[in-house]
């Protein structure tokens, strides 16, 4: 594996020491970690699923908007942040690998490591509740 | 290629009795190719009497950040004050300043009497690549690394010997290194099997808990660094200025407790073949 870049680096560990949700994924779309509160979430330990490319983030979640409505990846939070490389803030229903449906207000926000180098995202999960 | 160590003392230079064996003098490194071509690695106070023997009217420097302890004798380094000297510098991208402006910044009043523009070299700044590139017949690879503020290691390849500076890294800041694969190790792919790597080795392992997020290895650190990468062979560099020849030696000894591999401790004036 090639080496990562030391901005994901520092993101992985700053994701590994805080107690808030988050997830990273590099400027591919690869979902390279999330950390243990977030486990919690998606329903599976980051061991268990390891990395992942873009086109298999459904097998760990499924996500929708507040009315129950469908979202591809684009249309996420951290869909938007990767594509469009910029911050965005929005409530969505997720469901883990368990069924388990939570309401979360999702925080997501591009990795520059230079102006016209995108390297990632960050994607921080606010849980406002289980669905019922 | 062939290397000398003309300053392997970090943070500051540390002259005087208890420090003449492994010497005081701050980071720098000169890399000759077997083609003769010339890479100096950081302009530490070792520069200055680097800068006293016989050198091409073409150098290049490779400045890993902008420390004081890495950049102080670039002032003093005489080539830059003949005018047939063509002086490439090397360094960090930064998002807000050139890299001009930030040598230029320690390189004027108040830090030195004269600016900058007013040196007779031919001055000629470059941002590294983010892909290898040549130099003087050497293959060189620069890669961020752990440590405040934009901060590079190199990797320097001629046929198939590689040498691996990082002279200030922190690569165990937050980073369980035991475990993690190497790719998440800031560093890794710059010192992977290298045939020697020059690597920060600052403090104890005592000293390191007190002075997280310092930037610098713990000895311990910089052997489980070098074991990660596979590197074949660890020289310890970033003498702490308050460590005695006496207590460096202790240090060594303690390296050679924690791994197996071939480990030494960095001094002015050795020469080593890579």
């Amino acid at each position: 594996m090639p080496q990562k870049n030391l901005v994901l680096i520092i993101a992985r560990e700053f994701a590994s020491l805080i107690a808030t949700p988050m997830l990273v994924a590099d400027g591919d779309g690869n979902l390279v970690f999330f950390n243990e509160p977030a486990e919690d979430i998606l329903g599976r330990t980051f061991s268990e699923s390891a990395e992942m490319p873009a086109s298999r983030w459904g097998e760990l979640f499924t996500v929708h908007d507040l009315e129950g409505k469908p979202l591809s990846l684009e249309q996420m939070p951290a869909g938007i942040a990767l594509r469009e490389g910029r911050p965005v803030h929005g409530p969505i229903q997720i469901t883990s690998l368990e069924g388990v449906r939570r309401e979360l207000e999702v925080t997501a926000f591009p990795l520059f490591a230079h102006p016209d180098e995108q390297v990632g995202i960050i994607a921080i999960f606010w849980e406002r509740g289980r669905v019922e | 290629m062939n290397i000398r160590i003309w300053g392997c003392r970090g943070s500051l230079a540390a002259p005087g009795p208890k420090t003449m064996r492994y010497g005081g003098n701050t980071s720098c490194v000169e890399v000759r190719a077997e083609a003769g071509g010339i890479v100096i690695l950081d302009a530490g106070t070792g520069i200055r009497e680097l800068g006293l023997t016989e050198l091409p009217q073409r150098i290049h420097l490779l400045l890993t950040h902008f420390h004081l302890d890495h950049i102080e004798g670039l002032g003093f380094f005489a080539p830059v004050w003949r005018p047939e000297t063509e002086l490439h510098v090397w360094g960090p991208p930064s998002p807000t300043r050139s890299l001009e402006a930030r040598v230029a910044r320690y390189f004027s009043p108040p830090l030195f009497p004269r600016h900058l523009a007013e040196l007779p070299c031919r001055l000629r700044f470059h941002d590294v690549p983010v892909e290898e590139w040549e130099l003087e017949g050497l293959r060189i690879c620069a890669a961020p690394v752990t440590h405040p503020g934009p901060t590079l290691g190199y990797r320097l390849r001629e046929n198939d010997r590689a040498l691996a500076y990082i002279p200030d890294h922190e690569p165990a800041l937050g980073a369980p290194m035991e475990e993690l694969p190497g790719e998440w190790i800031s560093g890794w792919e710059l010192a992977a099997e290298a045939d020697l790597l020059l690597h920060d080795g600052q403090f104890t392992e005592e000293e390191y808990p007190s002075r997280i997020g310092w930037g610098h290895s713990s000895v311990a650190h910089a052997v489980s660094f070098a074991a990660r990468a596979e590197a074949r062979r660890l020289l310890l560099f970033h003498h702490d200025p308050s460590r005695t020849d006496d207590q460096l030696e202790e240090l060594l000894a303690r390296a050679r407790e924690l791994g197996d591999r071939d480990v030494e401790l960095a001094y002015d004036g050795a020469g080593l073949a890579v």
